[in-house]
């Protein structure tokens, strides 16, 4: 019966062939701009790490006290976003969590032995040891460091394939020695391809999206006695004193905080330890402290741009205006059919017959549609790459989900947009189309 | 011509001329808000710093190996450094003036903090954000003088990097002193920086300089500017460097090597390329706000191509199963114009219904994002403008089946099917 109907609609599509492209353009359009726009907010909204970002959590401590808040912009007054040197070292010795790392960006440079070529910027993060296994670093060589030369400020580096080929020429670099800001690390690890985006272990540094990968990663005793001032924001509500040590003992926030909580239980205990830490560091006042989850930091911080979403809703927006139109002429094409109708339903076909006929043609036009959408979205996608932020337009690309997504999308939009056209000519009364013929 | 029978044949085609009218409204819904977008982001990006743009580009690097600390030793050594820098791109022969920075405007790395009119004040009632700058800086920049005076040269004073500020004078933007000082009269009046105990003197005020962010975050804030006469020494400087009229592309491609061979113990910043042009850091900064602009242009275009082309379809359909009544219309008298008329007047009774929920639905559509993005309230131009466009759009794509209306012969009139 299903080619049947499949002969009938190719054979009404064919009869009107300008009605016929422009509904199928309209739905390759509308749900091509749709596409394109969700392909876009799919990469900027997706979990960076899906296996574990329900064990990740940032804590935060309000360590400026009820007088600052009241030019806190956020409504819920809660803690700053990052920590302060005293606060994070002191959450570090305590060691409450499985897995725990303070971290905050540096940019040294690195020298090439070579002393004919030029040194080169880097990017990267001063970490403790539990850092690897916490964002699960995968490594191509070596691993990260261990939790003694944390404790003795060993000079060792984690560095990234990139900057491996770069200096190394890509050849396994493990115990070879390479020059950082004018002092030699032993080179510990190489990592593997890794660039998470967002940075989600470091939003407040970073913002979110990070074009280019990181390069290195250091101990973060050792750069702190390596002097390697931090590379990303600072946020003081009293002026430090001069210099980096003036920063570590100051109350200005610059440090990035990730623990690993496997359980609930786990956290509410983090909680309370945390409330605790707050009350004796700060008993001024009440402690005022949240730990939020991975998900949760990344809606707390608006990871995702508003322009991302607002672009995706617009979007959507186009699209139900095209399935509005396309519902539109659907309604003009069936009902001119009215005749036809009222021949095949005096002729015993029952109203489900008229439904499959006419949602067949409805879906035709929903397939048409959809393999030119196909073609446009690959344009779309590929379009947004010119007139976004490269860091984020860098992240939107084409796969076999978006590419089946957007077939079914237009299917099923064609479909609905089919279906009340379809009830009206279901309804034809068969003795009147009859009778005025 | 009477409205009546066109009424009349509307209610015959309910559910067409809803779907009509819902596409109508919605689309002025979409295309408002959207075109609301586009206006306030040209608006944005085309809105002056206050700098002299042309002729203007930034070098940015570090020194490696130089030492780092704020100790004196240290600071001076530091200083040495930018101060040869900066004789190297003086030396320059199509460079004008250069001077040391801590950012520039757009430059997106701020440095900002408070600013009181009482000393030791530990909440401050306004934002700044700092431009600290070398000899040569207003120059260089380009900013306009309001009122008062330029620094002199042996005013500029150094300081390490994250040594407080403490400068005796400053040179503010004039949105930052109408903040502090309603009354304009801020000039030679005294203000505390950062909550600290040290006088600084307003000795000029320029017209307009923006801050160096775009972002969301320094919206509050975006022409609260101060320019303090102090070099900063740290490991990493930034230069403003202003080449000859019409050579900036000359100057910026001599300045890297140039600055290599002076010291090839540096790595520069930007891409490694050390240089950055004013108009690409001005497109860089507002390349989200452009893609935006154009993305929204796209979508509204495919929504009217869409709009109009259903309007073409429905209405070609109509005349379609009109074409006997039409005859006898014609074969009655009517003259073609009052057919083209007729369906004219159609769509436009259509189109206005649609407008008018479609108004509703804009304005809807404004306050929920108003709500959820912190988006403006749209102004009642944005929607009068998008009402015409959509009637427009309708009596455009209308004329064509009309035209084709008007040319039924009346004699289909006598003819049966």
């Amino acid at each position: 019966m299903l080619a049947y109907y499949l002969d009938l609609a190719v054979r009404s599509l064919k009869r009107s062939p300008g009605l016929t492209a422009l509904m199928v353009l309209t739905i390759a359009f509308g749900v091509s701009a749709s596409m394109t726009a969700w392909s876009v907010f799919r990469a900027v909204s997706g979990d960076p790490i899906p296996w574990k970002s329900a064990q990740l959590y940032v804590p935060q401590i309000d360590m400026w006290g009820p007088q600052a808040q009241q030019n806190n912009p956020d409504s819920d007054k809660g803690p700053p976003d990052a920590l302060d040197y005293g606060d994070a070292v002191a959450l570090m010795r305590d060691h409450r969590a499985k897995l725990q790392s303070a971290m905050y960006p540096i940019g040294p440079s690195v020298v090439p032995a070579d002393a004919a070529k030029h040194p080169i910027t880097t990017s990267g993060h001063a970490v403790f040891s539990e850092f690897f296994p916490l964002v699960d670093v995968p490594f191509e060589y070596g691993s990260g460091w261990s939790a003694a030369d944390d404790e003795h400020r060993a000079p060792v580096a984690v560095i990234s394939n990139k900057l491996n080929a770069k200096v190394f020429e890509g050849a396994n670099s493990v115990g070879k020695m390479l020059n950082i800001d004018g002092r030699d690390y032993r080179v510990v690890g190489v990592m593997g391809e890794w660039n998470p985006q967002p940075v989600f272990y470091d939003i407040t540094n970073t913002g979110g999206f990070a074009r280019e990968s990181e390069d290195l990663f250091l101990p973060f005793n050792t750069a702190i006695a390596a002097n390697l001032a931090n590379n990303g924001n600072t946020n003081c509500n009293e002026t430090p004193d001069a210099g980096f040590e003036g920063l570590q003992k100051s109350h200005c926030i610059w440090i990035a905080y990730m623990v690993q909580l496997d359980s609930a239980s786990a956290a509410r205990e983090y909680k309370s330890y945390l409330e605790g830490f707050a009350r004796t560091r700060f008993p001024d006042w009440a402690p005022n402290v949240r730990l939020r989850n991975l998900p949760d930091w990344l809606d707390h911080q608006h990871v995702v741009p508003s322009d991302t979403r607002v672009s995706l809703l617009i979007a959507l927006g186009l699209l139900i205006v095209c399935l509005v139109n396309t519902a539109g002429l659907l309604l003009a094409k069936f009902l001119r059919r009215s005749s036809e109708i009222g021949v095949r339903r005096a002729l015993g076909a029952p109203r489900a017959a008229i439904y499959a006929q006419f949602l067949t043609e409805g879906a035709m036009i929903g397939l048409a549609g959809g393999v030119i959408g196909l073609l446009l979205t690959g344009v779309g996608v590929v379009s947004v790459g010119w007139v976004l932020p490269r860091q984020i337009a860098n992240l939107a690309h084409l796969d076999f989900s978006l590419l089946a997504t957007t077939l079914a999308v237009s299917v099923i939009a064609s479909v609905l947009a089919a279906l009340y056209p379809t009830s009206r000519a279901a309804r034809v009364v068969p003795a009147w189309q009859l009778k005025s013929n | 011509m009477t409205i009546h029978p066109l009424l009349a044949a509307l209610r015959r085609h309910k559910a067409g001329v809803v779907l009509i009218a819902l596409q109508i409204a919605l689309t002025l819904a979409i295309v408002c808000n959207a075109i609301f977008i586009i206006g306030s982001r040209i608006e944005r990006i085309h809105r002056p710093t206050g700098l002299d743009e042309s002729n203007l580009f930034m070098v940015a690097q570090s020194w490696v190996g130089a030492p780092t600390g704020d100790d004196q030793a240290t600071t001076d050594k530091l200083d040495s450094l930018l101060q040869a820098d900066l004789a190297t791109l003086r030396n320059l022969p199509d460079v004008q003036s250069a001077t040391p920075i801590s950012s520039l405007p757009l430059a997106n790395s701020t440095w900002s903090g408070g600013v009181s009119t009482k000393p030791d004040e530990k909440n401050e009632p306004a934002q700044v954000i700092y431009y600290f700058g070398g000899k040569d800086l207003l120059k260089t920049l380009g900013v306009k003088l309001a009122a008062g005076r330029d620094f002199t040269d042996a005013e500029i004073g150094n300081r390490a990097f994250r040594a407080p500020n403490k400068t005796a004078i400053t040179i503010v933007s004039q949105a930052m002193a109408d903040k502090l000082f309603p009354n304009h009269d801020a000039l030679g009046k005294t203000i505390y920086f950062d909550g600290s105990s040290t006088p600084t003197t307003i000795i000029g005020i320029v017209e307009r300089l923006q801050a160096s962010s775009v972002d969301s975050w320094a919206n509050d804030f975006a022409w609260n500017t101060a320019l303090v006469p102090t070099r900063l020494d740290g490991n990493f400087s930034r230069y403003a460097v202003r080449a000859k009229p019409g050579r900036l592309r000359s100057a910026m491609d001599a300045a890297v090597p140039a600055l290599y061979k002076a010291n090839p113990m540096r790595v520069f910043y930007m891409d490694g390329k050390g240089v950055r042009a004013f108009d690409e850091m001005r497109a860089s900064a507002y390349r989200a706000d452009r893609g935006m602009a154009i993305l929204m242009g796209v979508i509204c275009l495919i929504l009217l191509a869409v709009t109009g082309a259903g309007i073409v379809g429905l209405t070609s359909f109509w005349v379609g199963q009109r074409h006997k009544q039409i005859g006898v219309r014609r074969a009655l008298g009517a003259r073609k114009r009052d057919i083209l008329r007729y369906f004219q007047t159609e769509n436009l009774l259509i189109a206005g219904g649609g407008a008018l929920a479609g108004i509703v639905l804009a304005i809807g559509l404004n306050l929920w994002l108003m709500k959820r993005f912190e988006m403006d309230r749209i102004p009642v131009a944005y929607v009068l403008f998008g009402v015409a466009v959509v009637l427009a759009l309708g009596q455009l794509a209308v004329f064509a089946p009309a035209r084709r209306a008007a040319n039924v012969p009346p004699v289909v009139a006598t003819r049966s099917v």
